[in-house]
């Protein structure tokens, strides 16, 4: 997938199962959103295939489009418009719609139905773009930045939510730069930076690793040279006996440790 | 809570059933915007009562027997037909790319050819209401229509299909600010010397030129219809003519996001 000269994702290969949750973890700029867009039918690759329910998102997009789910990352409704007025319009836009009152309700937009969309807040918008695409009954949602701008009450909402989609058997694949959106909700988590796929699988999988983790745990606040002498300590131990040190992290091993190995960089705040 | 069940069960509605659910959304979000409603109904009355009275104290002669209302009900019913099938459509068409209206609604099942008839849908509903309300307030000041039901559905119609494929064209190749700003100026500037409201017969010799531009083609047009009864082909052509320039501009140049 190229914009230009400039290749976006390159070479992504993963597959999704059924009624699951995969995230598509990076940081900003990775490729999460022309991933997702691709699947969706908004972009053609340059080059390889993309299959969606045994579609092709491009050639068959008139009948993939009736069987997902899409929240963007933003936008997606009139400025004038009411909350309710939106999701109404996009249910009368399938056969089988939710009902939009009870959709509404669940996801806390109850009181604000009538409120124009531009004096929606932020957290607002994104459960009213996260109600209009589950509002079909698709079979597949893909939801871009589900939860970015929530307050942690709607993050915890909204992750139920995800949830039991997942027990209804509707396939979620969700991008999120959050570590903890991966590693709480997800089956599958593929790590991508630059366009490149560089890890995938299960959160436990990503965070076990195959190698042997020493931790110490001190009983003080560490002094402020203690970091460089303990790595030239280990660094001492590690040539006189021959093991070599992927890495040494100062705190406890989280998925964003494992990001931070393998990208060399942080999240969302670089 | 009654509890939802999101077990998978998608479909679109019927092509019908969309489309329609379309054109009275966006017919109903262009009644509520208030600079909208101001360009679809109060400056096309505004323009009818204080041309007639003006004409009137003035003693404008536009080389007709007929009262004035007469000549200026059609030309003002051309104006709403210009201002909602162009300028209107181009400003609301120009927000909804900015706002990825018209992205979200891509990943819908209402398919482009859907969404372009729910906008023609939602044209004509506005025109029917403005013609509503410019015809009864014609007739409050003395107007008494004999129309041609044909040329006047021809006139619309055909006046819809040009102003609105240039007024896609507008808001596919600028910015919504500056589709805003374009959109208002031409309107202007065909409002006062365009054909739209005063006859061609008031432009002297200008008034050849006018006859090939799309709005003194459909002023023309709307008059014949409600002045003679009769179906002016020859205008009728001259908006074929733009309505086929605008749609291939627009096919050409239109992005949708």
């Amino acid at each position: 997938m190229r914009y230009g000269d400039k290749v976006a994702v390159d070479g992504l290969s993963l597959t999704v199962e059924r009624a699951t949750i995969t995230a598509v973890l990076g940081p900003n700029g990775a490729g999460k959103t022309t991933t997702l867009e691709t699947c969706e039918g908004y972009r053609r690759p340059h080059r390889g295939a993309v299959r969606v329910l045994g579609l092709d998102p491009v050639r068959d997009r008139r009948d993939l489009l009736p069987r997902i789910g899409v929240m963007l990352q933003g936008g997606g409704a009139w400025s004038g418009v009411r909350a309710m007025e939106m999701l109404d319009h996009v249910a009368r836009l399938h056969a089988h719609p939710l009902d939009t009152g009870m959709l509404s309700e669940r996801l806390g937009l109850g009181e604000c139905g009538r409120t124009p969309y531009r004096r929606l807040s932020g957290g607002q918008q994104q459960r009213l773009g996260l109600a209009m695409a589950l509002v079909g009954r698709p079979e597949i949602a893909f939801v871009d930045e589900p939860t970015a701008g929530m307050d942690p009450q709607a993050r915890r909402t909204t992750w139920e939510l995800l949830d039991e989609l997942r027990r209804d058997g509707v396939t979620v694949v969700l991008t999120t730069h959050y570590l903890d959106e991966a590693e709480q909700l997800a089956d599958q988590v593929h790590i991508i930076d630059r366009g490149r796929l560089i890890a995938s699988g299960t959160p436990e999988e990503l965070t076990r690793g195959s190698s042997a983790t020493v931790r110490l745990v001190v009983d003080q606040e560490l002094p402020v040279d203690a970091e460089s002498a303990l790595r030239s300590s280990v660094a001492r131990w590690s040539t006189e006996h021959g093991v070599g040190v992927r890495s040494i992290s100062f705190g406890s091993r989280t998925l964003e440790d494992v990001f931070l190995e393998l990208t060399g960089r942080g999240l969302g705040h670089e | 809570m009654s509890e939802l069940d999101f077990t998978p069960r998608p479909g679109g509605a019927t092509l019908r059933r969309q489309v329609l659910a379309q054109a009275r959304m966006e017919a109903r979000l262009m009644l509520r915007n208030g600079e909208q409603l101001l360009l679809a109904v109060v400056v096309p009355v505004l323009v009818l009562i204080g041309g007639v009275t003006a004409g009137e104290h003035l003693a404008l002669d536009l080389e007709t027997s007929r009262p004035l209302v007469d000549i200026f009900t059609p030309g003002v019913l051309a104006l709403a037909v210009m201002s909602t099938s162009f300028t209107s459509l181009a400003i609301a068409t120009g927000f909804e790319r900015r706002y990825g209206v018209i992205k979200r609604l891509g990943s819908s099942p209402l398919p482009r050819s859907g969404l372009l008839a729910g906008k023609v849908g939602a044209l004509l509903m506005v025109q029917l209401l403005q013609v509503i309300v410019i015809g009864a307030v014609g007739q409050l000041l003395g107007w008494t229509p004999e129309p041609g039901v044909l040329g006047v559905a021809l006139a619309i119609l055909l006046g819809t299909a040009a102003f609105a494929s240039l007024g896609l064209f507008v808001a596919g190749v600028l910015r919504a600010e500056a589709t805003l700003a374009v959109a208002n100026l031409v309107y202007l500037l065909l409002m006062a010397g365009g054909g739209v409201v005063l006859p061609l017969s008031a432009y002297g010799a200008f008034g050849d030129v006018v006859r090939w531009l799309p709005s003194g083609a459909l002023g023309e047009a709307m008059r014949t219809a409600f002045l003679d009864g009769g179906v002016a082909w020859r205008d009728l052509g001259v908006l074929i003519i733009w309505a086929v320039l605008g749609t291939a501009l627009t096919a050409r140049t239109f992005k949708w996001e």
